[in-house]
């Protein structure tokens, strides 16, 4: 480097000094690790064979690191790291706290129990169109959404993983996934679009885009800056992500298009991030805008919630129906958003890692169901009570969770939804929680009645198993999920523990502001 | 400057909400890629328009001599610009390939994912 | 498409491009280039020779499929930034060596293999995007 005499500047004012342990790079390992692995399955796509083994392997060291990640930030707090050496703000700064540890962990096992699902779901020619790099990139950018603190990588990553998943949405080229596909693509594009905008405008007003800097900054700006427009724009750009009433059609769509691997994606994934999103962007930066807008994020997670499940009420098709339950879902999440009081943002974090389970959970057993029953229409399923006992079974505790009864895991944050609405007198929230509650189990129960219980007739013509595989591997992937949806059920201490402290997290940012910022100037 | 890059950007945004409210893909498709220039513009003019050199430090410099430009709305519109290529160029064909299969790019005629005049699930049995 | 001019001048004007396109490539060291920039016109150089010889004859010559080829660059990319753990600094810090090959200095830097790694990336899928256009229109 040649510089002249005399004008050397001494650049390690502006650069981290300190050196990084090993414990640091946790919060960037479960982004590399993905990147790493679908880099190398793009580069040897021909072989084939060893796909889904790498796969798993780069899975489990991502779930590996995360449970590491996850336990390190309950223990010690948000752990940040600031890309390049170069300080904060002007470095990206990537910062887990226990919320987006929480997430990514629940991600990475929902991503890990599918692509053992996949190994017998995903036969060689969605191998060839890039089944397993797809879902790897995928799982980069889902990780890479839950563990930045960098409000335009938020948005880099959001488009990683939409990319991903439009590649894994066409798998196929048939042509209801075409369809899908159109309208998924063109929405979601919108609403990444609109959430640049609000990038845009907070980046002219903040002249920051590190959200820890954003966070200590608001307080200042709150009488001059245009924040409610702020804030405002990210409930439109990320309730259209999270499928919320107006702004959710694309979502029944397009999810009941692709293989029934990726439709357990997306219905367990990809609704959430948006839910994620919201939290920290009205949670934690604009809380003082969060509680102007409540009434009308109450109104729309009442109606999220209604009729979402009313859609699913009227479907015959079980993706469909699931399709609608993710929507019915994510009211419910809203509905601790719109509270935003500790009990509530506990209670829609803990749904939200129910929800990730249960829906991947359901859209599984569909898969299941299809194959044993030989359709995904209520019309022509019948008497899988008597063919198949244990997906029976796993089916029954899986409804009861979903519509959130015990021994299922929906019931505790749905206690604690209730119980926090309740506190704050807000009786049409808690009634709406409970009423969705009510008409999921009338759902579900109709899919268990017709599918199940039902006896075949004799004259209906006798439904072929489509996939000549044994479907051991396929059970035993159900009941691995089921684990942690019981234990959550049964068990929900240590859970509840962890959504009230991610819950505090977000409540008191002080945290998360000074493990960006260490001597907390700047 | 900056008033006047703000009527431009509205104008960009009504022409592509516009242009998104039409039932023809391909109109869709113009009007997200004129909406997506919007927001890049948008962003150029929030970065506040200075009358400076670009941000290249000169050879035998550590530091810009001068003033110089704000470069990180160049860098934020680039990434932008990288991202809504690859999604326009993929929504593209995804378009042509959806106009090939369902023989339509009216989205009133996009009905195969969830055809019209579905009966109601069984009521009893 | 397919006429005589074109397909003599096709040769060397993807030699050129490519060629242009590295020294755009390693320009964007210190000055304005960069990985994308060179890519982009190195994925316009497979283009054009697309255009003029058929699809089947780039995807030949490239010897590589393209998807792979940005694979491989993610994964330049992503070890580049990983050379760092060792050195107990920040994911993506730039690490810099002067080695002296024949009495040249030569400045080596993860920066630089990043940006070939972009490079790559954007080769390889811009590329695999024109070539299924451009296949296409022949079929």
């Amino acid at each position: 480097m040649a510089v002249e005499p005399g004008k050397i500047v001494d650049v390690t004012a502006a650069m981290i000094t300190a050196p990084v342990t090993a414990t640091d790079w946790l919060v960037i390992a479960p982004v590399v690790i993905p990147i790493l692995f679908g880099a190398l399955l793009l580069m040897f796509r021909h072989e084939m064979r060893w796909h889904g083994i790498v796969a798993l392997i780069g899975l489990g060291a991502m779930v590996g690191t995360e449970v590491a990640l996850l336990l390190h930030v309950l223990a010690n707090g948000p752990l940040s790291m600031t890309m390049g050496s170069w300080l904060p703000p002007f470095g990206i700064s990537f910062t887990a706290d226990a919320l987006g540890a929480t997430f990514a962990l629940t991600s990475g096992i929902v991503a890990f129990i599918c692509a053992i699902f996949a190994i017998r779901d995903i036969n060689v020619s969605g191998r060839r169109y890039g089944f397993y790099p797809f879902l790897m990139l995928l799982m980069a950018g889902v990780s890479g959404a839950f563990l930045t603190g960098d409000i335009f990588n938020l948005y880099v990553w959001f488009e990683v993983f939409v990319i991903s998943s439009f590649g894994l949405l066409i798998l196929g080229s048939e042509k209801a996934q075409i369809d899908g596909a159109t309208k998924y693509a063109i929405l979601n594009l919108v609403a990444t679009t609109l959430f640049l905008i609000a990038t845009g405008y907070l980046y002219g007003t903040f002249g920051t885009l590190n959200m820890a800097d954003i966070a200590r900054k608001a307080e200042g700006l709150r009488g001059t800056a245009p924040l409610m427009t702020l804030a405002s724009l990210y409930l439109l750009a990320f309730g259209m992500k999270a499928a919320a009433f107006p702004v959710n059609f694309w979502l029944p769509a397009s999810y009941h298009t692709p293989r029934i691997v990726t439709a357990a994606l997306f219905g367990g994934l990809l609704t959430k991030i948006g839910v994620y999103a919201l939290l920290r962007t009205l949670v934690m930066l604009f809380p003082v805008e969060r509680s102007v807008l409540a009434d009308l994020i109450g109104w729309v997670a009442i109606l999220t919630m209604v009729l979402g499940v009313m859609g699913a009420l009227a479907q015959s098709d079980t993706r469909r129906i699931f399709g609608f339950l993710v929507i019915s879902g994510v009211g419910v999440m809203l509905a601790g958003l719109a509270l935003g009081t500790q009990t509530g943002l506990s209670g829609a974090i803990l749904y939200a890692v129910h929800s990730m389970l249960v829906m991947t959970a359901l859209y599984l057993l569909t898969g299941m169901m299809k194959e044993l029953g030989g359709s995904f229409s209520l019309r022509e399923l019948a008497g899988l009570y008597r063919s198949t006992p244990l997906l029976t079974a796993i089916a029954l505790v899986l409804a009861l969770a979903v519509a959130g009864l015990p021994p299922g895991s929906g019931l505790w944050p749905k206690v604690l939804l209730v119980k926090a609405s309740l506190e704050a007198n807000q009786w049409a929230l808690a009634g709406a929680v409970l009423l969705s509650g009510f008409l999921t189990t009338i759902a579900l129960g109709r899919v268990f009645i017709l599918a199940f219980w039902r006896d075949r007739e004799a004259s209906a013509p006798k439904a072929q198993a489509t996939n000549t595989a044994s479907p051991i591997l396929g059970y035993g992937v159900l009941l691995a999920l089921m684990v942690p949806i019981v234990v959550l059920g049964v068990y929900p201490e240590p859970f509840i523990k962890i959504a009230d402290i991610a819950a505090s997290g977000l409540l008191h940012n002080a945290g998360y502001i000074s493990a960006v910022f260490p001597v907390g100037g700047g | 400057m900056e008033t006047v890059l703000s009527v431009l950007v509205g104008l960009f945004f009504a022409v592509g909400i516009y242009l998104m409210l039409s039932k023809h893909v391909i109109r869709i498709l113009l009007g997200i890629a004129i909406f997506g220039n919007a927001v890049n513009l948008l962003i150029f003019t929030v970065g506040r328009i200075v009358r400076e050199v670009p941000p290249i430090i000169p050879h035998g410099f550590d530091v810009p001599p001068g003033p110089v430009a704000n470069p990180l709305p160049q860098a934020l519109i680039l990434t932008a610009i990288v991202i809504s290529f690859s999604f326009f160029a993929f929504l593209l064909v995804l378009a042509y390939r959806a106009y090939q299969e369902i023989g339509t790019d009216d989205t009133d005629g996009m009905r195969v994912a969830e055809p019209e005049g579905e009966s109601l699930p069984p009521l009893g049995y | 498409m397919r006429t005589l001019i074109f397909r003599t001048a096709a040769p060397y004007l993807t030699s050129l491009m490519l060629l242009f396109s590295v020294f755009v490539l390693l320009r964007g060291h210190n000055e304005p280039g960069g990985g994308f920039i060179g890519g982009l016109i190195a994925a316009s150089a497979f283009a054009i020779y697309g255009i003029a010889f058929g699809v089947p004859e780039v995807r030949r010559s490239m010897y590589f499929h393209p998807m792979a080829i940005s694979g491989f660059g993610l994964f330049l990319a992503a070890l580049s930034g990983l050379l760092s753990y060792v050195f107990h600094v920040p994911f993506l810090t730039g690490i810099w060596t002067s080695p002296s090959l024949f009495g040249i200095t030569v400045d080596l830097s993860t920066v630089m293999f990043f940006d070939i790694g972009v490079y790559l990336v954007v080769v390889g899928s811009i590329t695999s995007i024109a070539l299924a256009l451009e296949e296409r229109e022949d079929g």
